[in-house]
């Protein structure tokens, strides 16, 4: 597991080891979704807003 | 095989696929499309041994122009940019079905307000607009009368993009609180679940309950048709049970979403999606 922090509010996360770049995940303290912008290091950002067009 | 793996985000569908693609030991590219340049002249260096790519795009207009410069470039794409454009597009999607026998809800198209009202009274209330493009359940309203539809409509006329002003309006059709996915690759289903909710929209994004589906043959039928009507891939086909028996197929969906389905059922739903995928490539005569 990795160690890491939201960057939207800062409480401590611990992720998977096999977490993937561009994975989206949520912060269980504020609920923002975030995405994994790389892994090694695990480096996050706020994940991109929904679009018109996103979907099936 | 080496596999181009096409995406914008990793969701867990994603992840599915990456996990089972992996335990496989195929070689995978993972190309954020956000990140990559596509010309119109020869592909990137990057790409040259792809045996195939899979587009798993969460952006509808990403998958249909970046899978367009895949098969520009020879490069086997799921799914085909013809059959996401058919199906990302509502009309197209009802046109094709409809050419092809297959049921489907009424609907009618509008290009002016004005146009769209006297639709929405022919057809009679309840009715359903949805807009040409989209997902999840998303900018879709169901009408009960003449003062909600003249407010919908001049929403729609003034929310910007033009193709909000394309009034694509559907007979609304009284489902028994759940409609019917099932995934299919070339028609084949993988698996199926029922949507289950209170609410008119039983899609899974927004809260609907998921649940095993037995595929009955006459539903096994109407999906193969559908997959066809619009040239096969891997689908997610969208059927509802009418009141007087029978199945009306709603949607396809390109880039069909199956976590909830592959939580629900027994079956391998990603195992089955790389199956296909080999499959394919086997087929063409190049795995490595």
């Amino acid at each position: 597991m990795v160690n890491t922090t939201c960057v939207e509010c800062g409480s401590e996360l611990t992720i998977s080891d096999d977490v993937e770049s561009g994975e989206i995940l949520d912060c269980d303290d504020c609920g923002i979704e975030l995405e994994v912008i790389s892994v090694d290091p695990v480096e996050l950002s706020t994940a991109p807003e929904l679009e018109e067009d996103w979907g099936e | 095989m080496n596999v181009g793996f096409l995406y914008s985000q990793i969701r867990a569908d994603e992840k599915l696929l990456l996990t089972e693609l992996r335990s496989r030991g195929h070689d995978i590219l993972k190309i954020d499309v956000r990140k990559h340049q596509f010309s119109i002249k020869s592909p990137s260096p990057d790409f040259k041994d792809l045996d195939i790519v899979i587009d798993r795009c969460i952006a509808q207009s990403q998958s249909k122009f970046a899978s367009m410069f895949f098969d520009s470039y020879d490069i086997p794409i799921v799914n085909k940019p013809a059959i996401v454009e058919r199906c990302s597009d509502k009309i197209k999607t009802s046109l094709l079905l409809t050419k092809a026998g297959i049921p489907t809800p009424e609907t009618t198209v509008a290009f002016s307000t004005e146009s769209a009202l006297e639709t929405i009274e022919s057809i009679g209330y309840p009715c359903v607009i949805k807009p040409v493009v989209g997902s999840w359940g998303r900018l879709m309203a169901k009408i009960d009368n003449r003062t909600a539809a003249e407010a919908i409509v001049e929403h729609k006329a003034t929310l910007g993009h033009y193709e909000h002003k394309i009034f694509y309006i559907q007979k609304f059709i009284n489902k028994p609180n759940r409609d019917i996915r099932v995934v299919a690759a070339d028609g084949n289903p993988i698996a199926a679940m029922t949507r289950t909710s209170t609410h008119w929209l039983t899609n899974a994004a927004k809260g609907a309950q998921s649940a095993a589906y037995e595929i009955p043959d006459d539903v096994a039928s109407l999906v193969e048709q559908a997959s066809k009507a619009v040239g096969g891939g891997l689908l997610g086909v969208d059927l509802m049970e009418l009141e007087e028996g029978g199945f009306t197929v709603h949607e396809i969906n390109p880039g069909t979403e199956f976590k909830a389905l592959n939580e629900c059922v027994d079956v391998d739903v990603p195992s089955h999606i790389i199956n296909w995928i080999e499959s394919l490539v086997h087929k063409k005569g190049d795995i490595k």
